[in-house]
C-alpha cells in the first residue's frame, strides 16, 4: 500500500523541516529578545526601530520575504552566507528569512510578558541600584519568560508550519517533496495524508510538551 | 440597538457567504457553456516570455503569439475572437484533454510522452536547449564545462534536468518558478548561467537593458519541435497542419520570424516541414 | 511599564543614550549605503528599472491592479465561507453533547496543525482529480479551498474565545427568563461575540490576505505576488524593483486593516452598551495570529 514512497526521501525532507525549525526558533528567540529589549528600552530611537520593525514584519507575507531572501539579498547583494552550494545557500537564506519574520512575533510574546510582571518587582530592582541592563535580563526576563511559554509555544507551532514556504526558493523539505510526489504518483489523497500526518506529528507534541512545560514553570501570583 | 446591528451585520456576512459560493457554481457553469454568444476560441500561450509569448500593457506578443494569431485567421477567427489563456509549462497536458483551451501553442516540444496524452500540429519552428551567459564570460566553451557552474532554471522543466542527468551532471542547479528570476543573478554574477531553449533565451538576450550584457553559449544540446497541441483525435490538427503550411509558403512565417526573432540575433532554423521532427 | 524598568535619566545616562543613538544611526547609515552601493552598482537602482512604475499607468493596469484584485477576491471569498464555517464549529465545539463536541475539536485541531501550503497544494490537485473546474479557477479554487480550512478552524477558536469571554451571568440570565440553549446561544450569546470578536477576526484577515501570496508563489494562482514574473520579464528583469513595489502594497494594505482591528478593538472597549469584553486583535488565547503561515 505505502509502496509509492519508494525513490523518494520522506524522512530526509522531514528532517530538512525540522532543521529549519529548530534553527529558526533559536535566531528568532534571540532576535525577538533583542527587540522585545530594543522597545522598552530607554534609548528613543531604538524603541522607534523596534516598533517600525515589528509593525512591517508583521504586515508582509512570509512568502515574499523568503523570496526577498534569493532574489533580493543573494542575487542582487550577493550574500551567501558563506554557502557554496545552493543546497546550503538556500536553506540558510530560509532560516535567515524565517527568522526576520518570526522574531517579530517572539518579541511582542516577550513584549506581553514583560507586562505580567508585577510593577513593583522592576521598582525593587531599581531600589538596589541595577541599572536597565540589569533589571532587565536579573530580574524582569527571566520571570517574563516563563509566563510566555504558552504563547512562545503558538510562536513555535506556527514557526514550523511556515517551514513549507521555503519550498519557493527550493529547499528541499516537505512541501517541496509532497508537491513533486502529487504530480508524478496517482495516489493523491494517501499521499497527503501522510504529510498531513507528518505535521500533526511535529506540532502536536510540541503543543502537549510545552503546554505542560509552561504550566510547570508559570511563576504563581 | 448597538447589538441588533452587529446582528444584521452578521446575517449580511451569512447572506454574503452563501451568495458568494452561489456565485462560485454560476461561474463554473458559465466556463463549461462558455462560447454560447459570440464565436470565440481559446488559444493557450506564455505570458512571461520576450519574443515568444508576453503579456504586454498593449496585449500579447512574441512569435507563438503571431503563430496562433495566423492559425486562428486561417480556422475563420479573427483576432477579437481569440481569447488568450496563461499555459504554463506543467499545465500544457491537462488543460487540453479538459478542453479548457482549443489549441496551444506556447513553446511547447513535441515528443513521445506527451504525444500519449495530446496531439501536435506542427512543428513550426525548432529549437535547440542552450545556455545563456555573461558576455564577458569565455569559461564556458562546451557543456562539459557547466560542471563546476551555478545554473538556473525554472522549477518542472526538462531543460534543467537535461543537464542534471545527461550533460553536466555536476552543475550546481537553482530552480526558480520563472526564468525573469534568473536574469538578476546572472548579471550580478551568482549565477553562471540560464538553461533553456535558445529561442525563449534570444528574447530575453534581446531585451533593451540587456544589449550586448549576454549571449547564448550556441551548443544546441538538444533538438525542440514546437508544435501546436491539440485535444487527442481533434480535427484541428489536420487544419491547423495546412494553416502552418500556408503561413510559410506565403511568406508569413518568415515576417513572423524576423519581427520576433530578428533584434535578437537568433539564428533561427529554416522552416520545419510539417510533421518532419528531428529527434 | 517601560518606564518602570529604568530610571528618570541623568546628564550622564541621557549623554550615553546620545552616544547609543548615534551609534546605532551610524550602523544604521552604514548598513544603507552599502546596500545602495551594491545595488547600484548591479544596475538594480537604474531609473529603466523603476520607470515603468512612476510614469504612466500601464504597469499598474497591466500586472499590478489584476494581481491586487485577485489577491483581493480570494481573501475575500475565503473570509466570508470560513466565517460562518468556523462559527459553527466555533458554537460546536461548546455543545454539551460529546458527540457533537469532541469531533468538532478533532476537526478544528487537526486544520491548525497543517501548513496552509500543504492544504493548498491538497486541494490544487484534488480539484484537478475529481472536478471539473476549468484550469483557470483551480488555482483560485485551491487557494481558497486552503485558507478556509485553516481559517475556519482558527475562526472556530476565536468564536469560541469570544462567547467564553462573556460574563457568565449574561448566560444565567438567560436562564433564569427561561430561554433554551438554542435561544441563548442566538439571542444572547452570539451578537455579543461577535462584537467581542470584530477585531479579532480583521485580524485574521491580515492573516488571510499574506497567505494569497503562497498561491502566487508555489501554485501558479495569478495575485499579486504573481503579477511579479510577467511585469518583470516585459521590463527587462527588474525583479528587485517589481518586487519592492509589491512588498509596498502588501504592507499598506495589511497595515491599513491592523490599524482598522485596533481601531476597532478601542472603540468597542469604549462604548458602554456592551458588556465590555472584547478579544484583542492577534491574541485569542491559542490562536495568536503567529499561528498561520506566511
Amino acid at each position: 500500500m505505502f509502496d509509492f514512497l519508494e525513490g523518494y526521501d520522506l524522512l530526509g525532507a522531514f528532517w530538512v523541516t525540522v532543521q529549519l525549525t529548530l534553527l529558526s526558533a533559536a535566531g528568532s528567540l534571540v532576535w525577538g529578545t533583542v527587540l522585545a529589549a530594543m522597545r522598552v528600552g530607554p534609548v528613543p530611537l531604538m524603541r522607534g526601530f523596534g516598533t517600525a520593525y515589528v509593525n512591517f514584519v508583521r504586515n508582509i507575507p512570509l512568502t515574499v520575504i523568503i523570496l526577498f531572501t534569493s532574489l533580493g539579498l543573494f542575487q542582487a547583494l550577493s550574500i551567501s552566507l558563506g554557502g557554496q552550494r545552493f543546497e546550503t545557500i538556500n536553506f540558510r537564506l530560509a532560516v535567515l528569512g524565517l527568522v526576520a519574520y518570526t522574531a517579530a512575533f517572539v518579541c511582542e510574546a516577550i513584549r506581553s510578558g514583560i507586562n505580567t510582571v508585577p510593577v513593583g518587582q522592576a521598582e525593587a530592582a531599581r531600589a538596589l541600584g541595577l541599572n536597565f541592563t540589569q533589571v532587565l535580563t536579573l530580574v524582569v526576563l527571566p520571570q517574563a519568560f516563563r509566563a510566555v511559554v504558552g504563547p512562545l509555544t503558538n510562536v513555535l507551532i506556527a514557526l514550523t508550519k511556515n517551514t513549507t514556504v521555503a519550498a519557493a526558493i527550493g529547499v528541499a523539505e516537505a512541501a517541496l517533496l509532497m508537491k513533486e510526489m502529487i504530480e508524478n504518483e496517482a495516489q493523491l489523497l494517501l499521499i497527503s495524508a501522510v504529510f498531513a500526518f507528518g505535521f500533526v506529528c511535529l506540532t502536536l507534541p510540541t503543543g502537549l510538551i510545552l503546554g505542560w512545560v509552561g504550566k510547570k514553570v508559570a511563576v504563581k501570583r | 440597538m448597538k447589538l441588533r446591528k452587529v446582528t444584521a451585520a452578521s446575517a449580511v456576512v451569512l447572506a454574503l457567504a452563501l451568495s458568494a459560493t452561489a456565485c462560485g457554481s454560476d461561474k463554473k457553469d458559465e466556463g463549461s457553456s462558455g462560447g454560447g454568444g459570440k464565436k470565440k476560441i481559446t488559444v493557450g500561450i506564455k505570458f512571461d516570455q520576450p519574443g515568444l509569448g508576453q503579456k504586454t500593457p498593449q496585449g500579447y506578443s512574441g512569435f507563438d503569439v503571431d503563430v496562433a494569431k495566423y492559425v486562428a485567421k486561417k480556422l475563420g477567427y479573427n483576432e477579437d475572437q481569440i481569447e488568450w489563456k496563461e499555459s504554463k509549462s506543467g499545465d500544457r497536458e491537462t488543460m487540453l484533454q479538459r478542453g479548457d483551451v482549443d489549441f496551444i501553442a506556447a513553446t511547447y516540444s513535441i515528443n513521445a510522452e506527451r504525444e500519449k496524452k495530446v496531439d501536435f500540429a506542427g512543428p513550426y519552428l525548432l529549437a535547440h536547449q542552450d545556455v545563456l551567459i555573461r558576455a564577458d564570460d569565455d569559461s564556458i566553451k562546451s557543456p562539459a564545462d557547466l560542471n563546476s557552474k551555478k545554473l538556473c532554471s525554472v522549477t518542472g522543466s526538462t531543460s534543467a534536468q537535461n543537464v542534471k542527468e545527461k550533460l553536466a551532471p555536476k552543475a550546481d542547479l537553482q530552480n526558480y518558478p520563472t526564468y525573469s528570476a534568473c536574469l538578476g543573478g546572472l548579471q550580478s554574477k551568482q549565477i553562471d548561467a540560464l538553461t533553456t531553449d535558445d529561442s525563449i533565451l534570444a528574447g530575453y538576450a534581446s531585451q533593451d537593458q540587456f544589449k550586448g550584457k549576454f549571449k547564448l553559449g550556441g551548443f544546441k544540446m538538444t533538438n525542440e519541435n514546437y508544435g501546436i497541441g491539440v485535444k487527442k483525435g481533434s480535427d484541428l490538427k489536420d487544419k491547423i497542419n495546412k494553416a502552418l503550411e500556408q503561413m510559410v509558403a506565403d511568406g508569413s512565417w518568415e515576417k513572423a520570424v524576423s519581427i520576433n526573432f530578428g533584434p535578437a540575433n537568433y539564428k533561427y532554423e529554416q522552416a520545419p516541414k510539417i510533421g518532419d521532427i528531428k529527434s | 511599564m517601560s518606564s518602570v524598568l529604568y530610571d528618570a535619566q541623568g546628564p550622564r545616562a541621557k549623554r550615553r543614550n546620545v552616544l547609543y543613538t548615534v551609534v546605532f544611526l551610524l550602523a544604521a547609515a552604514a548598513l544603507g549605503w552599502w546596500v545602495f552601493q551594491t545595488l547600484s552598482d548591479k544596475g538594480q537602482l537604474d531609473w529603466e528599472k523603476w520607470k515603468p512604475f512612476f510614469s504612466g499607468s500601464e504597469a499598474w493596469t497591466t500586472y499590478i491592479l489584476p494581481g491586487l484584485w485577485n489577491t483581493l477576491i480570494a481573501a475575500a471569498l475565503s473570509m466570508v465561507i470560513a466565517l460562518p464555517l468556523g462559527a459553527v464549529f466555533g458554537i460546536a465545539r461548546l455543545s454539551d453533547h460529546a458527540w457533537i463536541r469532541v469531533p468538532a475539536g478533532v476537526i478544528v485541531e487537526f486544520f491548525r496543525a497543517i501548513p496552509v501550503l500543504i492544504l493548498m497544494i491538497f486541494g490544487l490537485a484534488l480539484f484537478a482529480e475529481y472536478t471539473n473546474v476549468g484550469s483557470d479557477d483551480r488555482p483560485l479554487y485551491a487557494v481558497v479551498t486552503g485558507l478556509v480550512l485553516y481559517n475556519a478552524s482558527v475562526l472556530a477558536e476565536i468564536v469560541r474565545a469570544g462567547i467564553l469571554s462573556l460574563p457568565k451571568g449574561q448566560t444565567e440570565a438567560a436562564q433564569a427568563i427561561g430561554l433554551r440553549k438554542t435561544q441563548t446561544m442566538t439571542s444572547i450569546l452570539l451578537p455579543q461575540a461577535v462584537t467581542a470578536m470584530l477585531p479579532a477576526i480583521v485580524s485574521q484577515l491580515v492573516v488571510i490576505v499574506k497567505d494569497t501570496a503562497l498561491g502566487g508563489a508555489i501554485l501558479t494562482f495569478p495575485d499579486l505576488l504573481a503579477a511579479v514574473s510577467p511585469m518583470s520579464s516585459y521590463y527587462g528583469a527588474n525583479t528587485i524593483a517589481s518586487f519592492t513595489i509589491v512588498a509596498l502594497i502588501f504592507v499598506l494594505l495589511n497595515f491599513a486593516l491592523t490599524s482598522f482591528a485596533s481601531w476597532l478593538e478601542r472603540r468597542l472597549r469604549s462604548g458602554k452598551k456592551s458588556t465590555g469584553a472584547v478579544l484583542p486583535p492577534a491574541a485569542v488565547g491559542g490562536t495568536e495570529s503567529a499561528g498561520t503561515a506566511a
